[in-house]
């Protein structure tokens, strides 16, 4: 509990969905905009578990992940895909890009909470 | 504030976002459609449809989700390079997007879906995905099913406590980890953690690989597991635990049916804790980190991020109320300390004189808060355009200009009824069918132009078409039978293309589908008057006819020449007032009995009396020496208007009359005066028309300037 999660997303609608998902269940909730935001927001943070989304501007979910494992000190902090496709291509390309695991939007709160303590054991 | 319910509230936000997607996609078409081969373009456009469908599964707006499904598709293929942009594609993308507006307004709305046209565009749509087969594979639709949000859901995780032994099998599952799987962020921890949730497990770890620590390397994996579950949930739950690692390492998940092997050979590790830190995760930097994904798309044009904060407009409405107060309240000291006899230098009038310097800053900054930009008014004109063109069957192109002028959000959303009225009159009346243009030697394509800008401390919107002009004699013609004026009446070319904006009159012979709604121009007159704008037309035989609205940039103050008129105190708009002036014994002409002239410079301007006009006192006998107001307009006309002394310069607050009064000819509204007094606030063109009218020798019983 008590985890500290960074949510980037380009829609306002999901990181506030994100956050009504994620406070009540104890979590602290940091937000980004876009990617290049996003590596801003983390170094002003040390989240436990990074939520990113892919389709972005400025800096899109894939060269967001690269960004954050190119900084040894996230270099297996968990990070999960938001994506609305469930095609297993999409899957393997977060992955290959670094990331730990996905969630299918729109989501489900309990299943995100879920899926966000799994990966940060 | 009340308790709101947070989804209310985050479905609330969601809409206002989707306008704002909308609208970054509105633009991006825009762009498209002007000839911008950006890639970037096309991404905007995708993502904003994207966004929408995103946020609509979560609310389940189904109907949404799936037009935004089949739109964005299309799209993708169009952002893959799979589908080329031509010009009848972009014309499908644009009424996608007006129908996709519609769909988000219906839904924020609750009202009813418009089906028929949804079905047809979808049908278009589906159209281009058949003919690119490759669209139709990487995104099956069966993957994106809408699932409303519920917050109660509850997941798995408690079921391993209440199981009954019933059900309840054994599994025997095997894990061994790759060295890939710790690359990305997972750890056999939270995969075992999890299954540990299922039900009754026993772990054991397989040591056996470790080798001895100086021929440890970090980074690889050694061990693995062996688990014995007996849980109440099925083979696929089970699975489901390993999705995230699921190609990152064996695993195998065998029902042991009851029959419990002890696991043997291996070293037990229970129980699990001590899992949590094994020398298996690798955390030590290393230099090949996850390999690189595929590029990320091209660097693109940064887009400048706005920094946006809400605020409910009753709040900002209560605010510019607030500093209407100040400035009345500040006005009420200032006449006070005067009339104390404070000397102007002295400390007390110096401090007024900063706060009236701060008062006007925070003026101007609360109404710049309420300003916007007139663009998403112009992006729903430019739809206007395209349905209206559609259905006279013309084509047409929209132009539009001055985009980014900012105007009072009062005034934006009041002007939409008018504008519109306006743009389908000069798609339906102002341009001529395509064969007149070609026969006249134009180009096929019939342009409205559409601008905006602030001239003078006013804003200044203009509709304009390239169209055949104002038919003058058809117009006089018409209005002759309809008894507006007298069929000998001899009037200029402006006076006849005001008569437009009398009531009741309509030049379209045959009732069109577009413009004849028994809505007419005096409709869209009224509607600016009540903004406190006028509207004037200006047109060229064979090149067209340009309406020009001019609008006070705000509606809550006004800068105002303070007059008395007898012992009435009275306010003007001071940009109305070109000159004031004495009027001498050489400078004054009567015309004849009661129609002064006066003389102004190199040409001759009407007098008129504002005692005698608003019926304060009679006409003066004579007016030298009297003090006159040159009042000018938009179009070049002027008048002079007599009054008997003027008081000040200054910013007054505007209070509009209730609609219980009876709406006086000239008289705009009203302000409360520093020392507390009423005064009415006048409109100089109403007053300026009216009085031409009464003036005039008689046949034309009209006003000629709205």
């Amino acid at each position: 509990m008590g985890l500290e999660i960074l949510a980037v997303d380009d829609s306002r609608t999901m990181r506030d969905m994100i956050r009504l998902a994620l406070e009540p269940a104890g979590f602290t909730v940091h937000t980004a905009d876009d990617g290049i935001h996003g590596t801003e927001v983390l170094a002003k943070t040390a989240p436990d578990v990074i939520i990113t989304d892919i389709n972005m501007p400025r800096m899109d979910g894939f060269g967001f992940i690269d960004a954050v494992r190119d900084q040894s000190a996230y270099k297996t902090t968990p990070i999960l895909v938001l994506t609305t496709e469930a095609a297993p291509e999409l899957k393997m390309r977060a992955r290959s890009a670094g990331a730990t695991g996905w969630i299918v939007k729109p989501f489900d709160p309990a299943k995100l909470v879920k899926a966000l303590q799994m990966v940060a054991g | 504030m009340a308790p709101t319910d947070p989804m209310a509230e985050i479905r609330a936000s969601f809409f206002v976002e989707c306008e704002e997607l909308l609208e970054a996609m509105q633009d991006g078409l825009q762009l498209m459609d002007d000839g911008e081969d950006d890639s970037e373009t096309i991404h905007i456009v995708f993502r904003a449809v994207h966004s929408i469908k995103g946020g609509a599964g979560a609310f389940g707006l189904e109907a949404l989700v799936r037009f935004a499904h089949k739109y964005e598709t299309v799209l993708d293929g169009v952002r893959s390079g799979r589908l080329n942009v031509d010009s009848e594609l972009l014309k499908l993308f644009f009424r996608a997007s007006d129908h996709l507006s519609d769909l988000v307004r219906a839904c924020r709305d609750d009202t009813d879906i418009p089906t028929a046209q949804g079905e047809h565009l979808a049908g278009e749509l589906d159209a281009c995905i058949a003919a690119e087969p490759s669209l139709a594979e990487p995104e099956p639709e069966i993957d994106f099913n809408p699932v409303g949000l519920k917050l109660d859901f509850d997941f798995g995780p408690d079921l391993s406590e209440e199981t009954t032994s019933e059900g309840v099998k054994t599994y025997l599952i095997t894990f061994t980890p790759d060295n890939e799987m710790y690359e990305n962020g997972n750890d056999a921890y939270p995969v075992l953690h999890a299954l540990s949730e299922l039900g009754d497990c026993k772990v054991t770890c397989n040591t056996s690989k470790l080798p001895s620590f100086d021929q440890l390397v970090p980074e690889t994996s050694y061990l693995s597991w062996s688990i014995e579950l007996s849980t109440a949930v099925d083979e696929a739950e089970i699975n489901s635990t390993f999705e995230f690692v699921e190609g990152l390492c064996s695993f195998s998940v065998t029902d042991s049916d009851g029959e419990t092997p002890e696991p043997v050979s291996i070293p037990s590790l229970e129980p699990l804790p001590p899992l949590d830190k094994a020398p298996t995760a690798p955390p030590e930097p290393i230099s090949a980190s996850a390999q690189p994904a595929q590029k990320p798309e091209e660097q693109r044009a940064p887009v400048a991020a706005k920094s946006v904060v809400r605020v409910d407009l009753d709040r900002i409405e209560r605010l510019v109320n607030l500093v209407g107060e100040l400035v009345i309240n500040q006005a009420m000291l200032a006449q006070s300390l005067l009339s104390a006899g404070l000397s102007p230098h002295s400390d007390a009038m110096n401090g007024l004189e900063e706060f009236q310097r701060l008062t006007r800053d925070i003026q101007d900054s609360v109404m710049m808060i309420r300003a916007q930009p007139v663009k998403s008014l112009f992006q729903r004109m430019s739809r206007i355009v395209r349905e209206s063109s559609a259905a006279v069957g013309k084509n047409v192109r929209l132009h539009t200009d001055g985009e980014t002028t900012e105007v009072d959000k009062t005034v934006i959303e009041r002007l939409a009824d008018p504008l519109t009225h306006m743009i389908r009159n000069a798609v339906d009346h102002g341009l001529e069918s395509t064969a007149d243009r070609v026969a006249a030697g134009k180009p096929e394509e019939g342009v409205v132009r559409l601008s905006a800008a602030h001239r003078s401390g006013r804003v200044i919107i203009e509709v304009a078409d390239d169209g055949a002009g104002i038919d003058r004699a058809r117009v006089f013609k018409i209005a002759c039978e309809k008894g507006l004026v007298a069929a000998d009446a001899a009037l200029s070319d402006t006076e006849i293309d005001n008569l437009l904006f009398l009531p009741g009159f309509s030049t379209a012979s045959t009732v069109s589908d577009l413009s004849g709604r028994g809505v007419g121009m005096d409709v869209v007159r009224t509607a600016i008057q009540a903004l406190g704008g006028r509207i004037s037309i200006a047109s060229n035989e064979g090149s067209g006819t340009t309406f020009t609205i001019s609008l006070p940039l705000t509606l809550a103050v006004l800068d105002g020449m303070v007059v008395e008129v007898a012992g009435e105190t009275l306010v003007l708009p001071l940009n109305m007032v070109a000159e004031t002036m004495t009027l001498t014994e050489t400078s004054l002409e009567t015309l004849q009995p009661g129609l002064n002239i006066v003389r102004v410079r190199d040409g001759f301007v009407p007098l008129f009396d504002l005692g005698h006009l608003l019926g304060y006192r009679d006409r003066k006998d004579t007016y030298v020496d009297s003090v006159a107001l040159l009042i000018s307009h938009e179009d070049g006309r002027a008048g002079a208007l007599i009054v008997d002394e003027i008081q000040d310069q200054r910013q007054v607050v505007i209070k509009g009359l209730d609609d219980t009064y009876y709406r006086a000819p000239g008289i705009a509204a009203a302000t409360i005066l520093g020392d507390g007094q009423i005064a009415l606030i006048l409109d100089p063109s109403d007053i300026v028309a009216q009085a031409s009218d009464l003036s005039r020798p008689a046949p034309a019983p009209m006003k000629m300037e709205a």
